[in-house]
C-alpha cells in the first residue's frame, strides 16, 4: 500500500462526508414529512367533519301567530284523542303563514310561503294543543321548526351573492326571511330534534335517536354475548388447556378469525343466523349476534394477554393454602386481570359500535322511522345511519351526516378514553 | 307468560335453589360437627343445586324454541282445514306467511279456511307455550330437587361444578371453531351452488361483469355474465394506491418515531396517529365520497384530465390514511425488536444513523416489516365501507386511476343489500365473491403470521 493510496481513502471519506451527512438530514426529513402527512390527516379528518357538521346541532326556527280555531280546525269541544289527531292543523297553520305575509298572493308563491315551516309542524301544533287543551280558540305565539331550505339558507351555507337562476331558494324567500330577521320572528336555536326523533325522509324532522337507539340494543347484545364467552374462552386456553392439537387448532382459529374482513361476517350472519335459523331480518339481535363473533378474537387475545401478566407468585400462593385449581384462578388471578380485560372489552365495543359492513349484510340499512324498543324490532345503527344520510341528495342530509358523525366519533373517543384511564388507573406492574 | 317472564321466573327458581343447597348443606354441618364436615364450602352445594335447576331447563327451552315454529306450520298445513294444500316446498310456505300474517293481524282475508287456519294456528300456538312453560318449569324443579337430595356431608360438590364449569369454558372456547365452521359452510355452501349455475373458471378468468341475471330471455342488457377479473384488478389497484400512500408514511414514522424522535414527540405522535386506527370505516368513507373525491375531481378537471367523481385514487388514498396506524405499529414492533448490539456494531464502524437504519436495521427488520405489509394488504383488500362510498359500481377494465372501478366488497354489498331470492345467481354470486375473499385474506394472513413469527425467533 503506498502513501499515495492512504491519502487518497482518507479524502474519499473526507470527500464523501458531506454527502453522507447531506443523506443524513434528508434522510431524517422524511422521516419528520411522514409524521407531519399522518398528522396532518387526522386534522383535516376531524376539521372536515367538524366544520360541516356542528351546525346540524342548532336549527332555525320560525315564529308564528297560531289561532287555534276550533271551528277551522273541525275540533268538537272535550275533543278526544282521535278527534286531536283527525283535526285540521294544517288549515290553521295555513292561515296563521298567510296572515303574516298577507302581500302574497297566487297559488305558486302562497305555496312556497308555506314551505317555510316544516311539513312537519302539524304535529308539534297538535302535541302543543294536546299537552294544553286550554289554549283552543286561542291565538299563540308559536316557534316552528324551518324547512330544511330555509334552514340551510339561514346558517349561511348559500351565498346571497349566487345569481338567483342558479340556486333553489329565491329571492322572494330570502325577502319573507329578511322579514322575519327585522321583526326577530326567526331564530337560530340548539336543534332537540336533532337528538329526539328517528330517520325521516325530511331532512329537518330527521334525527339519530333511533340509530342510536338501535346501536344502544346491538351493542347490548354484543356486550352479553362476546364478554363472557371472551372471558371464558381466554380463562380456558391460558389456564385449563392442555397443550394438544385442539387447543392448537382453536388458537390458530382465533388468530384468523381476528383477521377476517368484517364484510365475510355478515355473510355468515346472513346465511347462518337469517336463513338458517330464521330470526328476523334488521333485528338488533341478529346484529349483536354477529357483531360479537367478530369482536370475540380482539376480547380472547387482550383476555389471554391480561391473564398472562399475573405473577405465578400469586398462583402458588394461592395454591399453597391449599385452594384448588379453579379457585385459583376464579378468586385471585381473575380479579387481578379484570382491569385488562375490561380495558380489552372495551376496545373490541368500540370497534363494533363503529363496524357498519356486516349490517349492511343483514338487512340494518332499512328506512326505519320508529324507535326500536327490543332487539328484535327493525332498526339501523348510527353508522349505517351515517352511510344512509350520505347517499342522501338533499344539501341538508349533509350536515346531519356530519353531525351523526361527530355523535358517533364522541361515543367512540368516550370509550376508548375510559378503556385508557381504566388501564392507567388499575394497571399493577408487579 | 311470555318468554321474559319465563326467564324471570327460571331466576328466581335457580336463586331459590342456591338457598336451599346453602341451607341443607348447613343444616348437615351444624348436626354434624361444623363446617369442617363438609367436603366443600356450603355455596358449592348452593351452586351445585342452582346450576341443576337450569341447566336442564334452559337446554329443553332452546329446543323447544327452535323447533316450535316448524312444528307447528307444519301442523297446521297437515291438520285439514284447508282442503288443499300442495306438496310443493315453496307453495307451502307461501301459504304458511299467508296465515302467519293472517293471525298477527297484518292481513286481513276472505278466505274462511284461511281465517280458520289462522285461529287453529292462534289456538296450538298458545297452548304450546303453556306446555312449555309447565314443561321447562317441571324440569326445573325436579333438576333441583333430585341435587338437592344429592345434599350430603360427603358428596364432592365442589368438584362436580368446578367439572361443569371446565365445560363450559370448553364451550366458550369452541365458538372460535364453530364460527370458522360457520363461515366456511355458509360461504362454501352457497359459492357451490352459484358454480352448478356458473362455470368456476367463467368467474374466476372471465373479462365481464355485469350480473343482472335477465327475467324475460328477449330482455336489454339481460346479459348476466359474472367475469369476476374487472373486480379482482379492481380491487388490486385501490389495495395499491392503498399501499402507496400507508407504507412509505407508517414506514418512515415508525422509523423516525423510534429511531430519532424524543420522548416527547414519540409520545404525543403516537396516540394522535392511532386515532386513525379508531375511526370507523364508514366515517372514513364519508371523508373520501364527500371531501376527497370532489377536491380531486376538481384538480383534474383543472389540469385538463377526465376525473371520474368516483376515482379510484380518492377511495385509495383515503384507505391508506386509514391503514397508516396499522403499518406503522406494526413496524414500530419489529423495528423495537432489534437488538442494539447490531445498531452498536454499526456506529462502531463509523457509519451514521441514517445508514446504520437503511443498511443493518431495516434488513434485520425486514421479514416482519413484509409480514406487516402483507397484513395491511389483506385489510384493504377486505375494507368495505371506504369504497362503497367512495368506489363506483361500474366494472370497468381499466388501470386509470382517475376512472371509477369497482371492489369485490363493494359487489358483494351491492348484490346482497335490499330484497334477494336465494336462488338466482346474482345473489350467490356475492357468496362466491365472498369466499374468494375469505380464501385470498386468509392466505395473506397465513403467510404474514408465518413470516413474523420466523422472524421473531430470530433473535428471542
Amino acid at each position: 500500500m503506498t502513501r499515495e493510496n492512504d491519502l487518497s481513502i482518507a479524502d474519499r471519506v473526507n470527500d464523501s462526508l458531506q454527502r453522507r451527512y447531506r443523506a443524513e438530514a434528508r434522510f431524517q426529513w422524511y422521516g419528520r414529512i411522514a409524521i407531519f402527512l399522518g398528522l396532518a390527516a387526522v386534522f383535516l379528518l376531524f376539521a372536515d367533519i367538524t366544520a360541516k357538521g356542528y351546525k346540524a346541532f342548532v336549527h332555525t326556527q320560525i315564529q308564528l301567530e297560531i289561532n287555534f280555531d276550533t271551528l277551522e280546525m273541525g275540533l268538537p269541544a272535550n275533543p278526544t284523542a282521535d278527534d286531536m289527531r283527525r283535526a285540521d292543523f294544517d288549515r290553521v297553520l295555513q292561515l296563521a303563514i298567510y296572515d303574516r305575509f298577507p302581500d302574497v298572493s297566487g297559488r305558486n308563491d302562497r305555496r312556497t310561503l308555506r314551505s317555510l315551516v316544516s311539513s312537519g309542524s302539524v304535529y308539534q301544533l297538535q302535541s302543543v294543543l294536546e299537552a294544553n287543551p286550554e289554549l283552543a280558540d286561542t291565538t299563540q305565539r308559536v316557534w316552528l321548526i324551518a324547512d330544511d331550505e330555509v334552514d340551510v339558507f339561514n346558517k349561511g351555507y348559500i351565498s346571497r351573492e349566487v345569481p338567483e337562476a342558479q340556486r333553489r331558494f329565491k329571492d322572494i324567500q330570502i325577502g319573507w326571511l329578511d322579514d322575519l330577521e327585522a321583526q326577530d320572528e326567526i331564530r337560530v336555536v340548539f336543534n332537540k330534534t336533532f337528538f329526539a326523533n328517528g330517520d325521516s325522509r325530511d331532512p329537518e324532522q330527521a334525527g339519530i335517536l333511533g340509530a342510536a337507539m338501535g346501536s344502544f340494543l346491538t351493542m347490548l347484545v354484543t356486550l352479553l354475548l362476546a364478554v363472557p364467552l371472551g372471558v371464558g374462552a381466554a380463562i380456558y386456553l391460558e389456564e385449563f388447556a392442555p397443550k394438544n392439537r385442539l387447543t392448537q387448532f382453536i388458537e390458530l382459529n382465533i388468530n384468523n378469525l381476528a383477521a377476517v374482513p368484517s364484510i365475510i361476517f355478515g355473510l355468515l350472519g346472513l346465511a347462518i343466523f337469517i336463513n338458517f335459523f330464521g330470526l328476523p331480518r334488521s333485528a338488533p339481535l341478529v346484529g349483536g349476534l354477529v357483531l360479537a363473533l367478530m369482536t370475540l378474537p380482539t376480547i380472547i387475545i387482550a383476555g389471554r394477554s391480561a391473564l398472562k401478566s399475573v405473577p405465578p407468585s400469586i398462583r402458588e400462593a394461592a395454591l399453597g393454602v391449599g385452594a384448588s385449581h379453579t379457585q385459583t384462578i376464579l378468586h385471585h388471578v381473575l380479579p387481578l386481570a379484570m382491569p385488562g380485560m375490561l380495558t380489552g372489552s372495551i376496545i373490541g365495543m368500540a370497534k363494533a359500535l363503529g363496524e357498519t359492513a356486516p349490517l349492511l349484510m343483514i338487512g340494518m340499512v332499512a328506512f326505519i322511522v320508529d324507535v326500536p324498543g327490543t332487539i328484535t324490532d327493525s332498526s339501523t345503527v348510527l353508522p349505517v345511519q351515517i352511510y344512509l344520510w350520505a347517499d342522501s341528495p338533499e344539501r341538508a342530509f349533509l350536515e346531519k351526516t356530519s353531525g351523526a358523525t361527530l355523535v358517533l366519533l364522541a361515543f367512540l373517543i368516550t370509550m376508548n378514553g375510559l378503556a385508557v384511564t381504566l388501564r392507567r388507573k388499575l394497571e399493577r406492574r408487579w | 307468560m311470555d318468554l321474559t317472564s319465563l326467564l324471570a321466573a327460571l331466576i328466581v327458581l335457580s336463586a331459590a335453589a342456591y338457598f336451599l343447597g346453602l341451607k341443607k348443606s348447613q343444616t348437615i354441618a351444624s348436626n354434624g360437627g361444623g363446617i369442617t364436615s363438609l367436603h366443600s364450602l356450603p355455596s358449592y352445594y348452593g351452586t351445585m343445586v342452582a346450576t341443576w335447576c337450569l341447566l336442564p331447563a334452559l337446554l329443553l327451552l332452546a329446543i323447544w324454541q327452535f323447533s316450535e315454529q316448524d312444528i307447528l306450520q307444519n301442523m297446521t298445513l297437515d291438520s285439514a282445514i284447508i282442503s288443499d294444500v300442495s306438496e310443493d316446498e315453496v307453495q307451502r310456505g307461501l301459504l304458511i306467511n299467508t296465515i302467519e300474517n293472517i293471525a298477527s293481524g297484518a292481513l286481513s282475508t276472505d278466505n274462511p279456511e284461511h281465517a280458520a287456519a289462522a285461529e287453529y294456528l292462534g289456538e296450538i300456538r298458545s297452548s304450546s307455550q303453556s306446555w312449555r312453560n309447565l314443561l321447562v318449569l317441571a324440569i326445573a324443579f325436579l333438576g333441583s330437587f333430585i341435587a338437592w337430595l344429592q345434599v350430603r356431608a360427603d358428596k364432592r360438590a365442589r368438584n362436580h361444578v368446578e367439572t361443569i364449569l371446565r365445560f363450559a369454558l370448553i364451550g366458550c372456547s369452541l365458538v372460535a371453531i364453530f364460527t370458522t365452521l360457520g363461515i366456511l359452510l355458509s360461504v362454501l355452501f352457497e359459492a357451490s351452488r352459484f358454480f352448478q349455475q356458473v362455470p368456476f373458471f367463467d368467474f374466476v378468468l372471465g373479462l365481464h361483469w355485469s350480473p343482472q341475471t335477465p327475467i324475460r330471455a328477449d330482455q336489454v342488457g339481460a346479459s348476466g355474465s359474472f367475469g369476476a377479473i374487472p373486480l379482482f384488478l379492481g380491487t388490486m389497484q385501490i389495495s395499491f394506491m392503498a399501499m402507496c400512500v400507508a407504507v412509505p408514511i407508517g414506514l418512515f414514522s415508525a422509523i423516525y418515531l423510534s429511531e430519532y424522535a424524543g420522548p416527547q414527540l414519540r409520545n404525543t405522535a403516537k396516540p394522535l396517529l392511532e386515532i386513525l386506527a379508531g375511526i370507523p370505516t364508514v366515517v372514513y368513507g364519508f371523508f373520501a365520497a364527500l371531501t376527497v373525491a370532489p377536491a380531486i375531481r376538481d384538480w383534474g378537471q383543472a389540469l385538463g384530465l377526465t376525473t371520474s367523481s368516483e376515482s379510484a385514487l380518492a377511495a385509495g388514498a383515503v384507505m391508506g390514511i386509514m391503514i397508516i396506524p396499522f403499518v406503522s405499529s406494526l413496524s414500530d414492533d419489529v423495528i423495537n425488536a432489534v437488538p442494539q448490539s447490531l445498531r452498536d456494531g454499526s456506529y462502531g464502524l463509523g457509519a451514521t444513523k441514517s445508514e446504520t437504519i437503511r443498511k443493518v436495521v431495516i434488513p434485520a427488520a425486514l421479514p416482519g416489516i413484509v409480514g406487516g405489509v402483507l397484513l395491511a394488504v389483506s385489510r384493504a383488500i377486505g375494507e368495505t365501507m371506504i369504497v362503497v362510498m367512495a368506489a363506483g359500481l361500474a366494472a370497468n377494465l381499466t388501470m386509470n386511476p382517475l376512472e371509477s372501478v369497482t371492489t369485490v366488497t363493494v359487489q358483494i354489498v351491492t348484490l346482497l343489500v335490499g330484497d334477494q331470492e336465494f336462488d338466482s345467481p346474482k345473489t350467490l354470486a356475492a357468496f362466491a365473491l365472498g369466499l374468494m375473499l375469505f380464501l385470498v385474506t386468509l392466505l395473506l394472513n397465513a403467510i404474514a403470521l408465518w413470516v413474523v413469527n420466523r422472524y421473531r425467533e430470530q433473535y428471542d
